[in-house]
């Protein structure tokens, strides 16, 4: 029943993009499927410790999202982790780049990974990057 | 002693209803029917999908007024 595992790699800081990459995470983590979320570039900042969840959007859908009641895309994250089998790493470099500590993250992320050890560990999953 | 639970997402968008199901699921015992309230179209689809998918059993669904009822019992 558990199927192939799901690998999301996100890499957006925009709205739409994190939107349905959690969507997609959290949504195969309660399905059965394993999930391994990679972290990076400008999507990170948005999981520091207490960091606000407002991204800009991309385009009229993002916008129209503001106005309604959409599930936030970190709740949703931590809904993977929680509910499924779901772990989310943040990527070592974007850690460097933006001087993070593992303890600035919030404290459901899993331990800093490089590119390598996260390719390896995606090796025969689907790949979805947003 | 099977019970009926409410659990009213009304008003959320996907996945929104799906994940307030799960969590009210977790809290529920085997044999319990939950019914799910949702304005959101694409989630009284896909609620039961995943109720068949991961194995509960799915008991009904109606729309009535703009709300969907979507019952589920616990199997597992």
């Amino acid at each position: 029943m558990a199927g192939q595992k799901a690998c999301v790699v996100v890499v957006s800081g925009s709205l739409e993009r994190l939107q349905m990459a959690a969507m997609v995470a959290s949504v195969a983590a309660v399905s059965g499927q394993e999930v391994l979320v990679f972290l990076s570039m400008n999507a990170l900042s948005y999981f520091t410790r207490g960091a606000s969840v407002v991204a800009p959007h991309e385009g009229p859908i993002g916008e129209l999202m503001r106005t309604k009641k959409i599930p936030e895309f970190k709740m949703l994250i931590e809904q993977a982790v929680a509910l499924g089998d779901a772990k989310v790493f943040p990527c070592s470099m974007a850690m460097d780049v933006l001087g993070l500590e593992s303890a600035d993250l919030e404290s459901y992320l899993a331990e800093p990974t490089g590119l390598t050890k996260f390719l390896s560990d995606a090796q025969n999953g689907q790949i979805w990057t947003f | 002693m099977a019970e009926r639970k409410i659990v009213d997402g009304k008003g959320s968008f996907c996945p929104g209803p799906l994940m307030e199901l799960i969590v009210a699921l977790k809290e529920s015992q085997v044999g319990d029917e939950l019914e799910v309230l949702s304005t959101d179209k694409g989630s009284a689809n896909d609620i039961p999908e995943w109720v068949r998918k991961v194995g509960h059993e799915f008991v009904s669904s109606s729309e009535d007024g703009g709300v969907w009822h979507i019952v589920v019992r616990k199997a597992k």
